[in-house]
């Protein structure tokens, strides 16, 4: 099975040029920092950091989203009581960053950052509200598909995660270079959240599911 | 069972949105010369500072030990972003020989940092290393032997003077591209 990542140099993502390594990456013998991983505990984190939805005076606009899932090692394990952050554009595809200049509205109850401990199941669950669509200067009209950013660690330095989660049947995903940088189109799908029935809300709340699948060999049991 | 896994995208130029809440400089709560530095500029392949990069160091402490079978606080774990002028400084302890507590057998290590690399424009993290001039265990580390001299030179950190702080400096500056490229490895 070949690796889904993307390569460092994709010419269609601009930012690539002058930023990916043009050597070749050197193999890393397995040594024991890689083996470990920084550990975060529950006393790092606030009750409603998982909700982005709160934390201000009233409630962000937009269509408020459940986003959950599982995250697992390459084994099939759960990874259990690890860091998932996530940051996002608001409704209006607006980020709450200084270096954002798209002339959509900021939201002053939206921020777009949350995080969370997975449980003992290796499950994460955010509430927040669905992204905007919003122009970036990689090529004329180009747009960013509707997605949140995330981040996540495993049990070992290996398993480090940052990606991006997207929305089913958003036409912006067959032009998008980021998306479109991995090669293995399977891959990519997995990328792409799925609305789901059972975690959405009554009358409050749709739900994407988004799992969640860290590799390296730290999946490897220490004395294989 | 073994699961397909979840590919990498770029952390974009807005990671410090969702990040910047564990950002913390120091991971070394030890005043004066006990602690070190380690400080550098990252740079593009015009030459230009990256001030948009989140980095993110991991390392033993100074018995080469890792969380969990470390010393109540030690954390093993710093994220930085670049200024506006590309830099980083980091104020930690100088890492022992990683030491293999659980039984482990692998082969003999020098000290070093590991860097995790974040931006705009990379679809996946960069990985490198900090090692440390003189250190006797440079000469076997499995990582840092399979490299010609000249790029094992890069990975190797300079001695500084010895800042204000009474703090030994060490200079660890990361090209991503050009004719002294940073050594990345394949962590996978």
């Amino acid at each position: 099975m070949s690796a889904p990542d993307p390569p460092y140099d994709y010419p269609a993502y601009r930012s690539t040029q002058l930023r990916a390594p043009k050597m070749p990456l050197w193999p890393l013998p397995f040594g024991l920092a890689d083996r470990y991983g920084p550990v975060f505990g529950p006393s790092q984190l606030g009750p409603g950091d998982n909700d982005l939805t709160q934390g201000h005076p009233g409630e962000p606009l937009g269509e408020r989203v459940i986003v959950s899932g599982q995250a697992l090692d390459s084994a099939g394990r759960p990874l259990r009581h690890q860091l998932v952050e996530i940051w996002q554009a608001n409704a209006a595809g607006r980020y709450c960053h200084k270096m954002d200049r798209h002339p959509a509205p900021l939201d002053p109850n939206f921020t777009g950052a949350g995080r969370c401990l997975t449980d003992d199941e290796g499950r994460y669950r955010f509430v927040t509200i669905k992204p905007g669509a919003y122009p970036w200067q990689n090529h004329d009209k180009a747009f960013r598909p509707a997605h949140i950013h995330f981040s996540v660690f495993g049990t070992s330095f290996v398993e480090r995660l940052v990606t991006q989660m997207y929305f089913p049947g958003d036409p912006l995903l067959d032009i998008d270079p980021i998306f479109q940088s991995i090669r293995d189109r399977r891959a990519a799908e997995r990328l792409v959240s799925k609305y789901d029935t059972a975690t959405t809300v009554h009358n409050w709340a749709l739900g994407y599911i988004f799992d969640i699948v860290v590799g390296g060999r730290a999946a490897t049991p220490p004395d294989a | 069972m073994s699961s397909p896994a979840t590919p990498s995208q770029t952390a974009g130029p807005f990671v410090s949105i969702g990040t910047t809440w564990l950002a913390g400089a120091n991971l070394a709560d030890v005043p004066g010369p006990a602690a070190v530095e380690v400080t550098g500029t990252v740079t593009d392949g015009a030459g230009a500072p990256v001030t948009d990069a989140m980095l993110e160091f991991w390392q033993a402490d100074s018995e080469g030990h890792f969380p969990p079978e470390t010393a109540d606080g030690w954390t093993g774990f710093a994220r930085l972003f670049t200024d506006t002028e590309g830099r980083y400084r980091l104020v930690t302890v100088k890492p022992g020989p990683p030491r293999a507590s659980l039984g482990a057998q692998v082969a003999a290590e020098a000290p070093h940092i590991a860097v995790s690399i974040f931006a705009r424009g990379l679809l996946q993290r960069l990985v490198t290393r900090v090692y440390f001039p003189g250190e006797p265990a440079n000469v076997a580390d499995p990582a840092l032997s399979a490299l010609s001299p000249e790029l094992q030179e890069r990975l190797v950190a300079q001695a500084g003077a010895t800042g204000a702080s009474g703090r030994q400096v060490y200079h660890f500056d990361v090209h991503l591209q050009g004719e002294r490229e940073t050594v990345f490895f394949a962590p996978w």
